[in-house]
């Protein structure tokens, strides 16, 4: 037993510090070629019970990587959906900065960007609530805008929510003018549906398509408007007029897309803010 | 004597054809079958402590020839497991029907523990988490189910001699 421990020793030692050369090395490279034969033989007559137990194992491993790579895929499907969220959002701010720090953007007042958190239930009722109220500054009547224009006011709020009245509801009005001519009418909603016109324009204002109508703002301090001036409402897309009618029948198309509304900005101000009637 | 020591390195021959060439690459559930340490066990149990090293010795050195591996390494813990089994079955082992499953549990316990110092101890990689957290288990257990069919055969061939015969070898040895 000592013999064969010292012996095993031995070998360890030389092997150790031979490892690739010396006369063990080919004593081993000798015994591995003796060996060689039955080792090719006992492997032909295991190779068909290892290809069945091969192919069971495999079965089994591509079960397994299956459930694990389609755990991995919905996971990668959720994270590219966070991501493509994150990025869209991410380019809608970068939008709303550029107007916030922009010149168009109305003096005297302060922004508070929202999201959209409810949108209309249907195409006849046009608000919506947005992720900002009282808490924030916002009041009643503080007008909403994005970085394309004018979306509406403030109608109900909360401490963290508030009720914004689109342009394109049936009640709203707002005081605008035409940007090159400064001819004054009122925005409202026409005959179609979301349709904007710009009524109580006379006839003898020279209003042309493509003119940009704007909010026309405070006129008097006795009674001021309930948006700052100056903010874009849309662009007129056909100008008419009949004999019978007083004013001219002046098609807007509006620069927010209230379709895809998703983020707004607020429009806080320390101003008297007027009640509207 | 010599018939035994004949059938003992022929069935030792085999189980290393066997171990090299096929067993090297059967991974069960981590468990990895050893069917040199379990017929080096089975052949102790059978036939003494010094016939068990010394099967364990030239199983190990063929063992370690035929897959280039380090000379000796293989040889020193089969002599050892060898020699451990063949103590046992002439000792306490003997008229005991689960002595070869619990020697080949032991033993391949303690053949992989010290495969992995031996390893550490060699300056080679000894990923002791995977050998003793994940593989020993199932390789005891691997090895355990092994000992049947392997035990069986090995007795076939080595009928164990009468107890007296037994007990007179030991007073020779000792």
């Amino acid at each position: 037993m000592g013999v064969l421990l010292l012996l095993s020793l031995v070998l360890i030692t030389i092997s150790f510090r031979q490892p690739t050369t010396g006369a063990l090395h080919g004593v081993q490279g000798a015994g591995a070629t003796v060996l060689r034969p039955f080792e090719v033989g006992a492997e032909r007559l295991a190779r068909p019970f290892q290809d069945v137990y091969g192919y069971f194992r495999g079965l089994v491993h591509a079960k397994r990587e299956n459930k694990q790579l389609r755990s991995d895929l919905d996971r990668a499907r959720q994270q590219l959906i966070q991501f493509e969220s994150a990025y869209r959002d991410n380019l809608k701010f970068r939008d709303l900065l550029k107007y916030i720090d922009g010149p168009r953007f109305p003096s005297d007042y302060s922004p508070v960007p929202a999201r959209i958190i409810s949108r209309p239930e249907s195409e006849f009722d046009q608000q919506v609530v947005i992720s900002a109220g009282s808490n924030n500054g916002i009041a009643q009547d503080t007008p909403v805008v994005t970085q394309d224009g004018l979306v509406g006011r403030v109608t109900n709020l909360n401490g963290s929510a508030a009720r914004v009245t689109l342009i394109t509801d049936d009640e709203s009005a707002v005081q605008a003018m035409d940007q090159r001519t400064g001819a004054i009418g009122l925005v409202r909603v026409g005959q179609g549906q979301g349709q904007l016109i710009l009524d109580r324009v006379g006839k003898d204002a020279n209003v042309l398509v493509g003119d940009v109508i704007v909010t026309a703002g405070t006129r008097s301090k006795q009674y001021p408007s309930l948006f700052p001036r100056g903010i874009q409402i849309g662009q007129v897309i056909s100008v008419g007029q009949t004999d019978t009618a007083p004013y001219k029948a002046i098609q807007i198309q509006s620069y927010v897309n209230f379709g895809s509304l998703d983020s707004v900005i607020a429009l806080v101000t320390k101003k008297h803010v007027p009640v509207a009637p | 004597m010599i018939a035994d020591a004949g059938k003992a390195a022929a069935v030792l021959f085999v189980a290393v054809i066997v171990q090299v060439s096929i067993l090297s690459n059967v991974d069960i559930l981590h468990g990895r079958p050893k069917l040199i340490l379990v017929t080096v066990v089975a052949v102790a149990l059978l036939r003494g402590a010094v016939f068990g090293a010394v099967a364990g010795f030239g199983a190990g050195f063929l063992a370690d020839t035929g897959t280039f591996g380090m000379l000796g390494f293989t040889s020193l813990l089969l002599t050892l497991a060898g020699y451990w089994a063949g103590r046992y079955g002439e000792t306490t082992g003997r008229d005991r029907a689960h002595a070869p499953v619990l020697s080949v549990a032991v033993v391949a316990a303690l053949y992989q523990f010290s495969a992995l110092i031996l390893h550490f101890m060699l300056g080679q990689p000894a990923p002791a988490r995977e050998v003793l957290l994940i593989g020993l288990a199932p390789t005891v257990l691997l090895n355990v189910l092994l000992t049947f069919p392997v035990y069986a055969l090995v007795q076939r061939l080595l009928p164990p001699h009468g107890w007296a015969e037994r007990a007179r070898e030991v007073r020779l040895l000792g």
